[in-house]
């Protein structure tokens, strides 16, 4: 269902396009630092109108290529062009074409959320007048009326993150990079902003980069993803698309009140290849064994010492995983 | 949900060629916007200091009291004079240097240079405020000094001049700190030395100064503000070397203001 509403048009021109993408950077230091390819031959095209996701674990060089996206770091080789702009060349230009929300908020965070957005929209260009109606427009659609007149720096996480999100949108850019917009977001703000995403979508076709490890978010909002791991570009396709990989298989989550009941022949078989996490066992398999592994944990005294158990069709994660990222899944 | 299925397909890119680029910020709409903003975190954060700062230039004045006489000596002039620019080196060199390093080393630069916002517009804004914040400070400490060493109330007015001026040079000397230092503890460092330089160089009579301390007071551009405004307690004062001295202070602020708006940009783009 989701992977299929609001997906932008295969036609659609290309919003950004990047071309064999590389950006090193070297760790460590004197003699003994060696270079590291953040980004290692990035190719992708998101195009306009797409709501286009970036999925990867930690330090996988999602916010290296945003970075170069937004013209905050050059690349070392490769090219960027963003709606028609060479953004290497003229990464200037960048500030003008799209809207950035990075992770940090020490800019703003002494402001009142009304000034921080105000702010932002005059940095943006807007005179006085179009600045404050924007920043009044943006904090009733996103709800931030009890919290505009107070300091981001007394906010919690998310409602910070919400007040950056507004400043991000004041000033009306085709392009938006979100780099994790919702992280520490309750689910009312949460739906705010994805409201807000599909309603710039919908009336302006704004295109939306985002930055995710958020594998559920993922899911539900993306009509595309990229799954960058160790710098490069492992898979790229529909959310659908990418569990259509790992179609075949069912995951089943085991999780034992104490220790696993090893006696059993079918869980002792079973404990070599679960993926073990604590008391929570995961294993990916046939639908027909894990009917059988089913049956033989919910009799006798496996029963007896288990607490939970969840069989599910496969996620992004599974995907994921399944593709060869090696770092054991998104969430950490 | 259906609507969303079609977006409408009217941007330029579509039809061929490179999108139109949004305008950017002008540079003195854009300095006003973060002057303002600067402003108003001073409400939040600042205020707490610049007690600090004025408090710290009146503890100055009692200490010094018990060793400098009251009256028309060089020594009260310079006393009070220093002790009220030191409120300026305080917030514009120390503070706006712990500033921009704590911004550069924290990423919150990053929100600035994703912008379309003249590199001039921020460093002036920020540096403004800064200067800006350091007038009622300075203000009180020259009058309770005035007061204390029996000097002339009349001449404060030329604080008006000073502490813009060397405000800018200090400021613009502050930013380029922030911004220039490898690490945030390097910028609180230098922002903490500048200050100490500003304080001993400033305060202390020079009568007293051996020659070497006299050529490094001399490269301190903090110095000229408290000689331009040591000259004015004096019975007839010598006006031009006044405007030379403040003169300075204007050139230097120049420079290093213009430094300092380079090294936003080489810490902006990397």
């Amino acid at each position: 269902m989701s992977e299929s509403a609001g997906r932008a048009p295969q036609d659609t021109a290309p919003c950004c396009a990047v071309r064999d993408l590389v950006r090193t950077y070297r760790a460590g230091r004197g003699g003994a630092a060696e270079t590291v390819r953040a980004n290692d031959g990035i190719s992708l095209t998101v195009r306009q109108g797409e709501i286009f996701g970036l999925l990867g674990p930690n330090g996988a060089g999602k916010s290296t290529l945003v970075r170069q996206l937004t013209g905050l770091l050059r690349p070392d080789s490769g090219s960027i062009e963003i709606l028609g702009h060479d953004v290497v060349r003229h990464p200037e230009r960048a500030a003008r074409l799209l809207g950035y929300l990075g992770q940090e908020s020490t800019a703003l965070d002494e402001l009142t959320v009304a000034l921080a957005a105000e702010t932002t929209g005059r940095l943006r260009g807007l005179t006085r007048t179009g600045a404050r109606a924007a920043t009044d427009a943006v904090i009733t659609e996103l709800g931030l009326e009890p919290l505009a007149h107070r300091p981001l720096a007394k906010l919690s996480g998310g409602q910070r993150r919400l007040a950056c999100f507004a400043a991000t949108l004041v000033g009306d850019r085709p392009l938006l990079v979100l780099d994790e917009p919702t992280t520490g977001m309750d689910p009312v703000a949460r739906r705010a902003v994805w409201s807000a995403v599909e309603r710039r979508r919908a009336e302006r076709s704004t295109t939306v980069l985002l930055v995710t490890h958020n594998v559920i978010e993922a899911e539900t909002v993306l009509d595309r993803v990229a799954v960058i791991d160790e710098g490069r570009v492992i898979a790229c396709d529909t959310p659908g698309g990418l569990k259509a990989l790992v179609d075949g298989d069912v995951r089943l989550d085991l999780v034992w009140r104490d220790e696993a009941p090893l006696g059993v022949p079918a869980v002792a078989a079973l404990a070599e290849r679960a993926e073990r996490t604590g008391r929570r066992w995961t294993v990916r398999t046939t639908p027909e064994q894990a009917r059988e592994l089913v049956s033989a944990v919910t009799t006798g005294p496996a029963f007896a010492a288990l607490d939970d158990f969840t069989l599910a069709t496969p996620s992004l994660e599974d995907a994921y995983l399944k593709l060869g990222g090696r770092h054991g899944g998104l969430a950490k | 949900m259906t609507l969303l299925s079609a977006p409408p397909r009217t941007t330029p890119a579509a039809a061929g060629g490179p999108a139109p680029l949004a305008p950017a910020a002008r540079l003195l709409p854009a300095l006003a916007a973060v002057y303002r903003a600067q402003l108003a975190r001073a409400r939040v954060a600042r205020i707490p200091l610049l007690f600090v700062a004025t408090f710290q230039s009146l503890g100055i004045l009692v200490m010094m009291r018990g060793v400098v006489d009251s009256g028309q000596t060089s020594a009260a002039q310079y006393v009070v004079a220093g002790s009220s620019v030191l409120v300026v080196a305080f917030v514009a060199l120390n503070l706006l240097a712990q500033y921009f390093g704590r911004l550069r080393a924290s990423g919150g630069l990053d929100h600035y240079a994703t912008l379309p916002v003249p590199a001039a517009s921020v460093v002036l804004g920020a540096a403004a405020a800064f200067a800006s914040f350091t007038l009622p400070g300075a203000l009180v400490t020259a009058a309770a000094g005035a007061v204390m060493f029996g000097l002339p109330l009349g001449q404060l007015w030329v604080l008006l001049a000073v502490v813009p001026l060397a405000g800018a040079a200090l400021a613009g000397l502050g930013a380029a700190c922030g911004l220039l230092a490898p690490r945030q503890e390097i910028a609180t460092m230098l922002g903490q030395l500048g200050m100490s330089a500003a304080l001993l160089l400033g305060v202390l009579p020079v009568d007293h100064l051996p020659q070497p301390v006299l050529w490094l007071r001399d490269l301190l551009p903090s110095t000229y503000g408290v000689e331009a405004f040591a000259r004015t307690f004096r019975p007839d004062p010598d006006w031009a070397a006044v405007v030379a001295d403040l003169g300075v202070c204007a050139g230097v602020g120049v420079v290093s203001l213009a430094v300092a708006t380079w090294a936003y940009r080489r810490a902006t783009r990397r």
